[in-house]
This record gives C-alpha cells, sequence and structure tokens, in this order.
C-alpha cells in the first residue's frame, strides 16, 4: 500500500475533503480522546461572555489530526519519518476543510527513498488555517 | 507536563481515530491490522497529544473536587483572583513530530518535557503575543526514543481570531 519512489516525481499533488461542516460534536469528541478540554473549544457560553470569541472553535490538534489522514492514506501505514504545522487561522463550527500534499523533494538517505511533502489545509472561503510538511519512508 | 506511564492503548487509540475522522483499520481492527506493515495496531500521527490525558498536573483537565474555569451556573466557574484560567490560556502556534518508530497497541511510553526557545512579536489584532517552544521526548518500555514532539505556544493580550 506505500507509495512507490518510482512511481512519484516532485510536484505530484494528493488532496481530500477532511470535513464538511464541522460540527460541536466531533470538537468535544477531540477534546475526549486527546484529553485537551480547554472551554474554549466545547463551552460557547464560557467562550462567548468570558473569553471574548465568537464562538467555540476546534483545537489546532484537530485540524492536525484530520490533515495527518490526508498523509497516511496517502503514503501507507507507519510510513510517516515527520509531519510539522503551524496553525494560521481557527477553524469554526461549520467550516468545511480541505487539505492538500504535494511532493516537494525526492532524495534517498541511507539507501532508503524519501519524499519531503508540503501540506496545506484551507476552509471553505480559501483561508489557510494550516500550513506544514511532512516526509515518509517510500519504497524503492 | 512529565508523563510517567502513557499506556497506548487499542480502545483509547480506536477513539482518538474516530475523533479525527479516521476510519482507517489500523487503529480500531486488530485483525485487520495484522495484515498491515506495521502488523499491529498502531497509533495516528497526533496521537501521543493525548499523553495529556496521563499527566497528573495538566490545567486543561477538570479535577476532581477542584474548581474549574468553564461554565457552570455562572460563565465561568474561576474564583476572583484564583487566577485560575483567565481567558482560557495559550492558543497552540506550531507542532512537529519526528517519528523514530510509530508506537503501537501495548506500547508503555514515558514523556519528558524540556523548554525550547522564547520569544516575542507584535500581533497585529491580539496585541503582544509571547511565543513558547516545549520539547517532549517519548520512549517507549525499552528506553527507546519513539516520538520527539516539538510545541509552539502562544500567549495573547485579547483574544485573537486571526491569527495564532
Amino acid at each position: 500500500m506505500a507509495l512507490k519512489a518510482s512511481e512519484l516525481k516532485v510536484g505530484d499533488s494528493f488532496s481530500c475533503t477532511l470535513v464538511e461542516d464541522l460540527k460541536r460534536t466531533q470538537i468535544v469528541q477531540y477534546a475526549g480522546a486527546s484529553g485537551d478540554y480547554n472551554p474554549l473549544h466545547t463551552d460557547e457560553i464560557f467562550t462567548k461572555e468570558v473569553a471574548g470569541y465568537p464562538s467555540v472553535f476546534a483545537h489546532g490538534m484537530l485540524t492536525m489530526g484530520m490533515t495527518g489522514r490526508l498523509l497516511t492514506d496517502t503514503v501507507g501505514d507507519g510510513r510517516l519519518t515527520r509531519y510539522g504545522v503551524r496553525f494560521t487561522a481557527q477553524v469554526w463550527p461549520g467550516d468545511d476543510l480541505f487539505a492538500t500534499a504535494t511532493v516537494t523533494a525526492m532524495e534517498t538517505v541511507d539507501g532508503t527513498p524519501i519524499a519531503e511533502f508540503s501540506v496545506e489545509t484551507k476552509n471553505q472561503d480559501g483561508v489557510v488555517v494550516l500550513s506544514g510538511s511532512a516526509a515518509a519512508r517510500l519504497d524503492p | 507536563m512529565a508523563v510517567d506511564r502513557f499506556p497506548v492503548e487499542y480502545s483509547h487509540i480506536m477513539m482518538f481515530a474516530r475523533s479525527v475522522g479516521d476510519p482507517n483499520p489500523i487503529y480500531h481492527d486488530p485483525e485487520a491490522a495484522k495484515a498491515t506493515e506495521p502488523g499491529a495496531v498502531i497509533a495516528p500521527p497526533t496521537f501521543v497529544q493525548s499523553s495529556a490525558q496521563f499527566d497528573p498536573d495538566y490545567v486543561l483537565r477538570p479535577k476532581i473536587g477542584a474548581p474549574w474555569f468553564g461554565s457552570g451556573k455562572n460563565p465561568t466557574g474561576a474564583q476572583p483572583g484564583s487566577g485560575g484560567g483567565g481567558n482560557g490560556g495559550g492558543l497552540h502556534a506550531e507542532q512537529h513530530y519526528e517519528y523514530h518508530r510509530h508506537p503501537q497497541a501495548g506500547d508503555v511510553l514515558t514523556a519528558t518535557v524540556k523548554p525550547g526557545k522564547s520569544w516575542e512579536k507584535q500581533g497585529r489584532r491580539g496585541g503582544k503575543l509571547l511565543f513558547q517552544e516545549t520539547i517532549t521526548e517519548y520512549r517507549d518500555q525499552n528506553g527507546d526514543l519513539v516520538v520527539t514532539a516539538r510545541g509552539i505556544g502562544v500567549r495573547t493580550e485579547r483574544p485573537a481570531t486571526a491569527e495564532a
């Protein structure tokens, strides 16, 4: 299931829709699984009235986790060697998210082919909410 | 933030994978996982973040019998002057992982945390931004390094809705 270096080239791009109409309940699910119970993500009353935001918003790590699915679906199970992101805008309930990974470099390290990717996730308005890079071990 | 014992468990991985919307059987079906290259249920790429569940001092989890700054009868349960949470604390600016191998169900990890760089920046909307880097090393039951995580948190003077 892993990608083959012989079938991949710089510029190849992979993309998928991560979520449509993100629900508050999914944010609650992520809070429960990850253990990050910051009320900013799950408590609308606190977030609006005390913290001063327009509504609860998703954990950055939920977006990173959802985007990770594109990477692992692309490169295969257990093949990622590196994955890093910057959170560039907040993700709100109701957002649609769309992720793209693009091959930026191919190299061989100690006899193992490695592909480098740029990674970007945008919302329904085309705003980049997550931007980063990843690397994965390929088959020859 | 150090964690002495982070057992990587199948049902926790299943719930985590559900929460990030990933239906890959390698995260919930031990039989199907046997046929994959790793040969076992493995953790999704960002799973180690949930080591927070096993951090006794983690501030973003309500503690039994202790005040909590989320809403109840009132919009916040924080006591005046207690410093209990303020505006919800900092935001997450960056997260980076280096995988030496991918944790599997059955591993028992430890996490050690060391502070990295810190710096200040003037934000466009959120006032002054204070950045702090932390590096977390996750090691397995044999003491081998499994995942190195580098996080950058940012604290803002007021709510920041378009940056950080």
